[in-house]
């Protein structure tokens, strides 16, 4: 998508919100419910900000939620957290890779905001990307975020229900939109996203694997199997 | 607020944190054999892959709410529209559709 975006002189920061638009309407109905669940929970408006400030994870904060509800220990909550969020490793290890090289500091900053979303539009991005181009992407995400945790809470109520519902779609399309294009350009990136989509249905239909565990897994065997099989052919890249 | 909860939420924000960190410091300025470079610019394309197989298909009980959404989608993003309108189609195939369920 950001062909078109990009293809002007547009200062990084800028286009780092341009591209993080579609991140913060996605956000919005799960954030939404994310809030009022908490208050169902009976977490505080405090400890709901909180968790979306501290945590910046909409999956695992669900799963706490569910977690605590059922009365199971912190710690096992913690641990289910992490396992739930070892990915990110994968994709910052990924995005370190065409990472220009900021400052570590600012690295470290942008790295707290990388999430599902984040990850992918900032790996879909043509070219490099730097911290001014992802703090801006990030601002619109955890903003997003962390405001509409805010405002599920304290308006005990998400959006409409049946628009609820069609906005549950919102972030998939956004993934579709940004993994399409990339599809039709090379055959090589159909086998990667087909292969793993199929892992990941193996491992969480037959092997009833966690869904942090499941997807590391599906990710790594494709981008490996894909790698090992076309290195022979020599241009791995683009 | 409840100090147990709160704990919770500094050891969930660490736990989340360091895997999105380490490669950065770790990897900083690591030049990697060029498989696992490879390998690493593989990875987008798999995680999305990943992120909207199976999961797209059960966002509703009702399995055609995931079906007619991945399938709007998936003809505007074919169609080369861009990411935003992608979305916007998506929403509005559903809203269209839970229009007459």
């Amino acid at each position: 998508m950001e062909t078109t975006w990009a293809a002007g002189k547009m200062a990084p920061f800028r286009q780092g919100v341009q591209a993080g638009a579609a991140i913060a309407i996605g956000y919005m109905p799960i954030a939404l419910a994310f809030g009022l669940l908490a208050k169902t929970t009976g977490l505080t408006f405090a400890e709901t900000v909180l968790m979306s400030i501290v945590v910046f994870a909409g999956a695992s904060q669900y799963i706490s939620l569910s977690l605590l509800a059922a009365g199971t220990g912190v710690f096992e909550i913690v641990l289910t957290t992490f396992v739930l969020n070892i990915r990110h490793f994968l994709m910052s290890a990924s995005l370190n890779e065409k990472a220009e090289p900021d400052a570590l500091w600012k690295k470290a900053l942008y790295a707290f905001g990388i999430t599902d979303e984040t990850f992918s539009v900032a790996a879909m991005k043509e070219g490099t990307i730097n911290a001014s181009y992802m703090f801006g992407l990030i601002a619109m995400a955890y903003g997003s975020w962390v405001v509409n945790s805010g405002i599920g809470y304290a308006a005990g109520s998400g959006l409409p229900e049946s628009l609820q519902e069609s906005m549950s779609i919102a972030l998939y399309a956004m993934f579709i939109g940004l993994l399409v294009p990339a599809l039709k350009k090379q055959r090589k990136i159909v086998w990667l996203a087909g292969l793993s989509a199929l892992f990941n249905s193996i491992g969480t239909f037959a092997l009833h694997l966690s869904k942090g565990w499941s997807i590391v897994l599906a990710t790594l065997l494709s981008a490996i199997i894909v790698q090992w099989l076309t290195k022979e052919g020599g241009n791995g890249g683009e | 607020m409840n100090s147990a909860i709160v704990w919770m939420i500094i050891g969930m924000g660490i736990v989340t944190y360091l895997p999105r960190l380490l490669p950065f410091v770790l990897l900083g300025g690591v030049e990697l054999p060029s498989f696992w470079q490879g390998v690493l610019k593989n990875v987008p394309y798999a995680v999305l892959g990943a992120l909207i197989i199976p999961d797209v298909f059960f966002i509703q009980d009702d399995l055609s709410f995931g079906v007619i959404g991945f399938v709007a989608a998936v003809i505007t993003a074919w169609l080369g529209a861009n990411v935003m309108i992608v979305v916007l189609a998506a929403v509005a195939a559903l809203s269209l559709y839970s229009l007459f369920v």
